[in-house]
C-alpha cells in the first residue's frame, strides 16, 4: 500500500544538536502510528515537522506522495491537536470548532451547523454554547479533536493528547480516539512517552531514541521481538540480562522462581516482592549484581511464596530469551 | 494574621494614606462650590456654581477652554499612539532580534532620565533647529518618551503570559499572519491593550514636567494651572480642580465598564 506519511532521511537540528538525526520512517494509510519514547527524544519535534510547525534542517516529509516539506500547516492535508489543546480562550466551544471554516470564509450559519455536527461527533453538542474554562480537561480535548477535525485531514496529528487527564478519563479517551480513528479511516499519529498507550493505541507503533528510531513495527512485535536493551527496557515487561552466551530480553512473565532442570538460570536473593492483585512482582538482585524480576501469577506465587532476602534462583525457557544485539548501548 | 496592636498600627497607616490621597482633592471639591462672594479658604460663604460659570468665560491670565482642548486632543493622539506602538514593539520583541536587548534598554532608560530634561533637551533642540515648538510637536514626543516605555513593559508581561501554541493553532487550521492577529491574538489581549490606553491617556492628561518646557505658546491644562496658581486668587481655581479630576474619573470609569460589558459578552 502506498504510504501515506513518509518521512526521507529528516534531520532536525537547533544550533549544532540534532534533534532528530536522519529519521527516515513509512506510516501506511489509515493506520494508527505512535511515536514513543522519553521526553527529549526527537519524538515532539517529528510530530511538528510532519505538521509544519517546525522547519526542516535536512530530507523531505511526503503527504499522499506529495512532498510537503516547505508547505504551511493548512496546506498540508493535516490537522494538529496540541498538548495544551490551544483553545481560543475568548470563543465558545462551537466557535471553536468552527474557526477553520471561518478562516476560509464560510458563512456564520453554515459554518455554525458545520461545528454542531462535529461537537455531535466528539458527543459535546450540549456544551456548544460554552467557554473553554466553563469545560473540564476531558471535555476541552474533545473540542480540540472536533476542532481538528472539521479541516477534514488526511492525517491528525496528536501531541501527547492524553497527559493532562486522570486515568480513568484517560482510558476512555483512549478508546474513543481509537474508534474515531477506525470510524474516520484517516491516519493517526500519537506522540506519547506511555508505552501502555502506544500499545494499546498504535498499529504502528515507532520508538525513538536520542532523535533516531530505535525500532518501528506492530507493537506485539516490539514486545516479542525489541531490537535492542533500550527499546527491551522503555517498553518494560522484560529482564536485560548479560548471559555467558550474550545478552538477552526475558519477558518477566516468562521469568521464574522454580527452574526446569537443565535450563538457563539466575541465582540470587529477593529485593522486593510487591503483590499487583492478580499477578505479584518478585524482584531479585542476581549474584553477579544485575537485576532481575519475576511476574508471577497470583495462583503461582502463593503456592510457593517468598520473603525478601530469601535465596532463589530465576529460570526461564531458552526458547524465551530473546537475543539482543551485544552493541546496542545499554 | 497579625496581632492586635500591628493591626492597628497598619489599619491607622493606611488611614493616613486615604487621608493624604483623598483629602486635599475633596477639600478642593467643597471649595469649588463657594458661593459667589466666598474667598479661597474657608469658610464656605454660601454655595453656588458661580465658579463653574466663571472658569469658562475668557480669564484675564489665559483660555482655560482652549487649554482644556488642546490636553484633551494631545492625550488622546498620545493615547492613540502609545497603544499601537507598544502593541507593534510587544509582537516584535516576542523574537530576539539582532540588537534587541539594545533596543530595549534604550527604550526603557527614558524612564529613568529624569523628565525636566527630556523637556529640557528638546526644547533647546526645537530652538537649535529654528522650530517652533508646539503641544502637538515636541511636547507630543517629549510625552511619548515617557507613555512609551510604559506601554511597551505592559506588552512585555502580557505576552510572556501568552500561550504561543493559540497562534499555531490558527495557522493550523489555516489563519493568515493578519487574521491570526485580528481573531485570535487581539480579543485575548484586549484587556492589556485597554489598560495600555488608560495608562497612556492618564499620564498624558496630567503631564507637567516633560510638557513644561516643549508646550511652546499654547499651554496644556496642567500648565495653566500652574500658571493661575500665582496669579489667580478666586476659586476658580478650585473649580477647574473639580471638572478636571471629574473628567479623569469619567474617563477610566468609562474604560472599566467597556471592559465589564466586553467581559460579560465573553463570559456568559
Amino acid at each position: 500500500m502506498q504510504p501515506d506519511v513518509e518521512l526521507i532521511r529528516v534531520t532536525k537540528r537547533y544550533g549544532g544538536a540534532a534533534a532528530v538525526d536522519d529519521v527516515s520512517l513509512a506510516i501506511p494509510a489509515g493506520s494508527y502510528c505512535c511515536l514513543l519514547g522519553p521526553s527529549g527524544c526527537g519524538k515532539t519535534s517529528t510530530l511538528r515537522m510532519i505538521a509544519g510547525h517546525e522547519s526542516i534542517t535536512e530530507g523531505d516529509i511526503l503527504l499522499g506522495g506529495r512532498n510537503v516539506t516547505d508547505l504551511p500547516p493548512a496546506a498540508r492535508g493535516t490537522a494538529m491537536m496540541f498538548q495544551s489543546y490551544a483553545l481560543f480562550p475568548h470563543l465558545t466551544a462551537l466557535e471553536n470548532v468552527a474557526f477553520g471554516p471561518r478562516m476560509r470564509g464560510v458563512g456564520k450559519a453554515e459554518r455554525l451547523a458545520e461545528a454542531a455536527e462535529f461537537l455531535r461527533l466528539v458527543q459535546l453538542e450540549r456544551m456548544a454554547d460554552r467557554l473553554p474554562a466553563q469545560l473540564s480537561g476531558g471535555q476541552q480535548q474533545r473540542v480540540a479533536l472536533a476542532r481538528a477535525l472539521i479541516t477534514r485531514p488526511r492525517v491528525l496529528l496528536l501531541d501527547e493528547p492524553l497527559s493532562a487527564l486522570d486515568p480513568f478519563l484517560r482510558g476512555q479517551m483512549r478508546e474513543e480516539l481509537k474508534r474515531l480513528q477506525r470510524e474516520l479511516g484517516i491516519t493517526f499519529i500519537h506522540v506519547t512517552h506511555g508505552q501502555e498507550e502506544a500499545m494499546a493505541l498504535s498499529d504502528l507503533a515507532v520508538v525513538m531514541d536520542h532523535g533516531r528510531i530505535a525500532q518501528a513495527a506492530p507493537p506485539r512485535e516490539i514486545f516479542e521481538r525489541p531490537a535492542s536493551a533500550f527499546v527491551a527496557r522503555f517498553i518494560g515487561g522484560h529482564n536485560v540480562l548479560d548471559l555467558p552466551e550474550g545478552r538477552f530480553a526475558i519477558r518477566t512473565d516468562r521469568t521464574r522462581l522454580a527452574p526446569a532442570p537443565g535450563g538457563p538460570v539466575l541465582p540470587g536473593h529477593v529485593t522486593a516482592v510487591e503483590y499487583q492483585g492478580a499477578a505479584v512482582r518478585v524482584v531479585v538482585r542476581g549474584a553477579g549484581g544485575q537485576a532481575a524480576e519475576a511476574l508471577l501469577p497470583d495462583a503461582v506465587f502463593h503456592a510457593a511464596p517468598v520473603e525478601p532476602g530469601a535465596a532463589v534462583t530465576l529460570g526461564w525457557d531458552a526458547a524465551a530469551a530473546h537475543p539482543l544485539p551485544a552493541t546496542a548501548a545499554a | 494574621m497579625p496581632g492586635r496592636a500591628a493591626r492597628i498600627l497598619l489599619g491607622g497607616l493606611f488611614g493616613l494614606f486615604l487621608l493624604f490621597l483623598y483629602g486635599p482633592t475633596i477639600t478642593i471639591g467643597i471649595l469649588s462650590f463657594q458661593g459667589p462672594d466666598g474667598g479661597l479658604t474657608f469658610p464656605m460663604n454660601g454655595a453656588s456654581l458661580h465658579w463653574f460659570a466663571q472658569l469658562f468665560q475668557p480669564q484675564a491670565v489665559g483660555d482655560l477652554g482652549a487649554a482644556m482642548r488642546r490636553t484633551l486632543t494631545l492625550a488622546a493622539m498620545v493615547t492613540v499612539s502609545t497603544v499601537v506602538i507598544s502593541l507593534m514593539a510587544g509582537m516584535a520583541f516576542r523574537r530576539r532580534f539582532r540588537g534587541s536587548g539594545a533596543v530595549f534598554y534604550l527604550t526603557i532608560a527614558s524612564l529613568i532620565v529624569p523628565s525636566i530634561l527630556v523637556s529640557l533637551g528638546i526644547g533647546l533642540l526645537f530652538n537649535q533647529m529654528e522650530w517652533e515648538p508646539a503641544w502637538y510637536s515636541s511636547a507630543f514626543g517629549a510625552q511619548l518618551t515617557w507613555t512609551l516605555p510604559f506601554g511597551l513593559l505592559i506588552m512585555f508581561a502580557v505576552f510572556n503570559r501568552f500561550d504561543r501554541s493559540w497562534e499555531e493553532a490558527a495557522r493550523d487550521m489555516g489563519a493568515t499572519p493578519w487574521q491570526s492577529f485580528r481573531h485570535v491574538v487581539l480579543p485575548i489581549i484586549a484587556p492589556s491593550v485597554v489598560g495600555i490606553a488608560l495608562f497612556g491617556f492618564t499620564l498624558s492628561f496630567d503631564e507637567f514636567a516633560r510638557t513644561l518646557l516643549t508646550a511652546g505658546s499654547g499651554n496644556t491644562l496642567p500648565l495653566e494651572i500652574l500658571g493661575m496658581t500665582t496669579t489667580v486668587t478666586t476659586p476658580v481655581l478650585y473649580a477647574l480642580g473639580t471638572v478636571s479630576t471629574a473628567v479623569s474619573f469619567l474617563v477610566i470609569g468609562g474604560a472599566i465598564l467597556g471592559a465589564r460589558l466586553l467581559g460579560r459578552r465573553r463570559g456568559a
